[in-house]
């Protein structure tokens, strides 16, 4: 007979004031196998937990049930105190009497209240009574990290591991690292320049001992759990040998091939062979096969024969290569809304309507007027300039529905470059809102507003069209109810912050979730804002939403702290919730490997002694199986059961009822 | 003691029976208001244009003459110690504006003088318990509404008589002297000042607003520190009165004037024939 | 209504921020002013829009508005604007922008003579200081 302790909690009047404790710790004792049974006023408290202990010494325990809140705000205080006590910690339950019943029933009688936490316990009572004790699972961790992203978020991450010292393979799809941080001319609110202040970080990630950068590369797969992750990682084809390279510029210089340049967003050219922008790192040209005429046609080839170390090499095809780590940083960035989208600015179709992305270029100096502020069309310095916020931020119907959180002060401090730059221009800022909620980003606005002139108007912009070589902006300011209409020489579109094309793929093959924009979740946005659903894979940066430097700086750091002390032990301890596969029942339908949302399921083949395969098993990874269940109910044979919540354990629950 | 005054225009003329009531509270509470030698009106409004020295110069010739009498100069009305307390700040702040304004009115001055309200004189140099203690005839029972209206209180910076969204000096002092004072949310509202001039119509909207939020409170007499507070709720009342129902008229006076008939100084002096609506059956009826 | 850059710092609106000391654009436009102003139900458009206006440099929407006219001065607007801006001076100072050219906003003879000798003298001067060039 087994030995049951039942405490009954009135958690101060939240349960008490519509459940009588006292009354379902009665009816507790009368079940067979309770021998002790006690309503307490805050069961969480330090005397509630002392007296369960000693309940549990006393009385000669072997299970625990405590009706109180949800299991999810103190099931691990009272397993911990049942530890404490001498049993096994999956021998202690939680009925969930304060949500799932007196916060539901304002009935103040009490009647109904009682009622059911007296079914609520006797179930878990009966659930309890078929709970076998259960062993934490130790999985061994490989104190490698992986860094998929090599912007702010995802350098910053690096850096932060490696100078813990670990190892981090930091993988980067572009040319170069450094992300979209290394395109903007000055940050806010400090206004020191971008570069300068990334570029040392680049630098020290590309000189770091620990740290492997591999640019132009993308992973591909994902295998393993938390500690041991197998990653497959392509390095694209770069037709230069990296080893061998000086970036001494040669090929590039001498290239007679030009095409669009992606980092100055289109307002410049590029060679075909070429880097990104003079700081790239590593500072090793890679070569546009598409536009290589060499390549695609087998014509010029002037790279290669101006190439000193003899580095370039048209044969060279994409690498393929694993990487074993142990833990990974996400932080693969984000990417602009399509200004086209939006017919009414004219983005596309006028030229000097651009984007806030370009404007950042413009304004750079190492950009391609040398920081010059000039329209595209004719070079020529603009006298006014219209900002426009909110381009598909904030608008459900063509864009997105949230904010993009980073405009209001980029568009500030892009009035203030113009009018550092162009002394007697005149900026106006079309908005909606002026969110400024960060350390001194308030008063940053106002200095724009307040000391370089830049004319705010609280409305949106209607329609942006040209008339008479002039781009008119017609739109409303609601502060004086008028209609206003602006003679303006460009006009800057502050797009939308999206999900990268990419991020769904991505996501799939990491088996983390994203929300319907795109953007990858966080396990709890409080309480775990860093970690994924999946074990050993975290979040930095703008991936996960809208955020501006400081923030990806911080997230990048978090991670690199919770790998540091995922790596602290050469061993980590799992909850054994895990589903186990009876062998003798799998019909080997393979239902549960395609119904398992972490892909903890093998297929397992099961062979003689003389190597000769007798027939095919499911097989459960424990250390990937986050104990979800699904498994269990889409196995049709009944062959799969989950450790701690048993089908006998369930069955015996309904029973109870 | 003899203390410095600056009656003002107002006090001389239509406001008489405020400043002859001052007079009489003073000396029942043993000492002089001296009224200045040579004095000339104030202006009537500090310049709000920063840039308009010539209304500063009025002020500073009322404030270099004061100087030859004393280092204080105290006022009764809210608009001249408005403008006198803050031209005052201005002379002695700003060089350059100080200069122009000596040169042009031929006279020394800067803007070493403390320029008081009767108020500061009662709370901090004779002290609101030596009033108290002074009380001939406390009003007991008598529900007062204290009006501040703009000028005492504002701008903050300049005037600092009191907090001036909640301000509690005049209520202080009304307790002091045994009403009970009756707090109501506009008594720092504007009663429609200058618009008295061709703008009746405001006025009487204003000052309507006053009345009606003190009288609402239970209020039985307003007590007003300004000349054209006065005029203008005296002036509104009736049709207030008619225009609402339910409201009942209540007399309306100068705060010198219940001060100076709770310290026993005769009713000659107080001018109380002189409001729109007599108090004294209100001081009767209370048996005080 | 067309913004023109002239417009926002012309010669008017310099000379305004000049006589009042005020600058406009330190206004964010919480509205607090318009809240507080005890005139505002008289006036054709509110203090924090006559600021609005002087921002866009449209003097004349300013000019065309009874709300100079109707301010009494009151610095309920100033005493709590958390920019420190003062509505009342910039109304002031439109004021003076009209009587300094010598125009008349009131005529002294059109004032009725029970006013003239039962009023106040306070009234009578700061009226016309308001009023009369």
């Amino acid at each position: 007979m087994p030995r049951i302790g039942v405490f009954v909690c009135q958690c101060g009047n939240n349960i008490e004031s519509t459940v009588e404790t006292k009354e379902v710790a009665e009816e507790m004792e009368k079940l067979p196998g309770v021998v002790y049974t006690c309503s307490y006023k805050f069961m969480c408290s330090s005397p509630g937990q002392d007296m369960f202990k000693k309940a549990i010494e006393e009385n000669n325990l072997d299970g625990v049930v405590v009706s109180a809140c949800s299991p999810h705000m103190h099931e691990k205080t009272f397993r911990k105190a049942s530890e404490k006590a001498g049993i096994n910690p999956y021998k202690c339950e939680i009925a969930n009497i304060r949500e799932q019943c007196s916060w539901v029933h304002p009935d103040k009688t009490k009647a109904v209240g009682t009622a059911k936490s007296v079914d609520l316990t006797r179930m878990v009572i009966e659930r309890l009574k078929k709970n076998r004790p259960l062993k934490t699972i130790n999985i061994p961790v490989n104190k490698r990290a992986l860094v998929i992203g090599g912007g702010i978020a995802g350098i910053q991450a690096a850096l932060d591991i490696a100078e813990g010292g670990r190892e981090v393979i930091l993988v980067e799809r572009e040319p170069s690292i450094g992300g979209n941080m290394a395109k903007l001319s000055e940050t806010f609110p400090t206004m020191d320049c971008s570069q300068c202040i990334l570029t040392p970080k680049m630098v020290e990630a590309e000189l770091h001992d620990n740290i492997k950068i591999y640019t132009y590369s993308e992973v591909e797969k994902v295998d393993g759990y938390i500690g041991n992750f197998s990653v497959r990682i392509r390095r694209k084809a770069k037709y230069v040998d990296e080893e061998k390279c000086t970036g001494c510029g040669a090929c590039w210089e001498k290239c007679p091939f030009k095409s669009d340049s992606e980092f100055e967003m289109g307002l410049n050219k590029r060679k075909v062979i070429y880097t990104p922008f003079p700081q790239a790192v590593p500072n090793v040209p890679v070569i546009d096969a598409p536009n290589c005429p060499k390549i695609q046609k087998d014509k010029c080839g002037l790279c290669a024969k101006v190439c000193g170390p003899q580095c370039i090499d048209f044969e060279q095809e994409d690498k393929i290569l694993t990487e074993e780590v142990g833990a990974i940083v996400v932080a693969t960035g984000y990417q602009l809304m399509p200004n086209e989208r939006f017919g009414e600015y004219g983005y596309g179709r006028i030229k000097d309507v651009i984007s806030g992305m370009q404007f950042e270029r413009l304004a750079s100096a190492s950009g391609p007027t040398g920081g010059k502020i000039q329209r595209p069309s004719d070079g020529k310095e603009p006298g006014s300039v219209v900002f426009i916020q909110c381009v598909g931020s904030r608008d459900e119907a063509k864009g997105v529905s949230y904010c993009s959180k980073v405009c209001c002060m980029y568009t500030a401090k892009h009035t203030m470059l113009y009018r550092h730059k162009v002394h007697d221009g005149q900026a106006y800022v079309f908005y909606m809102d002026i969110r400024s909620g960060g350390k001194r980003y308030e008063e940053f606005v106002r200095r724009a507003i307040e000391h370089d002139d830049a004319m705010y108007l609280r409305g949106r912009v209607s329609r942006v069209y040209e008339r008479d070589g002039k781009i008119i902006v017609q739109g409303a300011d609601t502060l004086s109810a008028s209609q206003v209409e602006i003679e303006a020489d460009m006009v800057v579109l502050a797009t939308a912050i999206v999900s990268r094309t990419s991020a769904a793929t991505v996501a799939k093959t990491l088996g983390i979730a994203y929300d319907k924009h795109g953007f990858y979740n966080e396990y709890h946005p409080k309480m775990k804002p860093v970690e994924t659903v999946t074990a050993g894979i975290f979040l930095a940066g703008t991936c996960m939403g809208p955020m501006d430097i400081p923030e990806s700086v911080m997230m990048g750091s978090a991670s690199a702290s919770k790998i540091l002390a995922l790596f602290s032990s050469d061993e980590m301890a799992r909850e054994p919730i895990t589903a186990h596969v009876n062998a003798m029942t799998c019909n080997a339908c393979w239902d549960c490997v395609t119904a398992c949302p972490y892909t903890a399921i093998d297929k397992e083949e099961v062979k003689d002694r003389k190597g000769n395969t007798v027939r095919w098993q499911a097989q459960v990874n424990p250390g990937l199986c986050q104990g979800c269940g699904v498994c269990v109910a889409a196995c049709r044979s009944k062959a799969v059961d989950l450790a701690g919540y048993t089908d006998e354990q369930v069955y015996a629950a309904i029973n109870a009822f | 003691m003899k203390i410095p005054y600056y009656p003002g225009c107002t006090l001389s003329t239509t406001a008489k029976p405020f400043d002859t009531s001052a007079r009489a509270a003073a000396v029942a509470l043993g000492f002089e208001m001296e009224e200045l030698k040579q004095w000339n009106c104030c202006g009537a409004g500090f310049p709000l244009t920063p840039d308009n020295i010539i209304g500063l110069t009025a002020p500073t010739k009322v404030l270099a003459n004061a100087r030859k009498e004393g280092d204080t100069v105290t006022t009764l009305c809210s608009v001249c110690y408005n403008v006198l307390k803050r031209t005052n700040k201005v002379v002695r702040d700003d060089k350059e504006k100080r200069r122009i304004i000596t040169d042009f009115i031929e006279e020394e001055y800067d803007g070493s003088l403390d320029v008081l309200h009767f108020f500061e004189v009662l709370r901090d140099k004779v002290g609101f318990d030596k009033v108290k203690a002074a009380v001939k005839r406390p009003l007991t029972g008598i529900k007062a509404g204290a009006y501040y209206g703009c000028m005492l209180l504002r701008p903050f910076e300049d005037m600092g008589i009191d907090n001036c969204e909640a301000p509690t000096v005049f209520e202080d002092l009304l307790e002091a002297i045994g009403c009970e004072p009756v707090d109501f949310p506009d008594k720092i509202e504007c009663c429609g000042a200058h618009m008295a001039m061709g703008r009746e119509d405001i006025v009487e909207k204003l000052s309507g607003n006053v009345m009606q939020s003190a009288v609402g409170r239970g209020a039985e007499v307003i007590v007003t520190s300004c000349p054209l507070c006065q005029y203008n709720l005296e002036k509104s009342q009736p049709a207030m009165a008619a225009g609402t129902a339910g409201y009942r008229p209540v007399p309306i006076v100068y705060f010198t004037q219940l001060l100076g008939y709770a310290l026993g100084q005769d009713e000659t002096t107080l001018g109380f024939e002189s409001n729109a609506m007599d108090v004294r059956p209100l001081l009767k009826e209370k048996g005080v | 209504m067309k913004l023109e850059k002239k417009e926002i710092k012309s010669e008017a609106m310099q000379q305004l921020e000049r006589m009042t000391g005020e600058e406009v654009r330190d206004c964010y436009q919480c509205g607090n002013c318009s809240g507080g102003c005890p005139v505002s139900f008289e006036m054709e458009i509110a203090p924090s829009q006559v600021i609005r206006f002087l921002q866009l440099g449209k003097l004349e929407e300013v000019m065309r508005a009874n709300t100079m006219w109707v301010c009494v001065g009151c610095l309920q607007c100033y005493s709590r604007c958390p920019k420190s801006v003062s509505a009342a001076k910039l109304l002031e100072g439109l004021r003076q922008m009209v009587l300094r050219k010598g125009e008349n906003h009131k005529e002294i003879e059109d004032l009725p003579f029970p006013f003239l000798k039962n009023a106040p003298q306070q009234a009578i001067v700061s009226g016309f200081r308001k009023f009369v060039s």
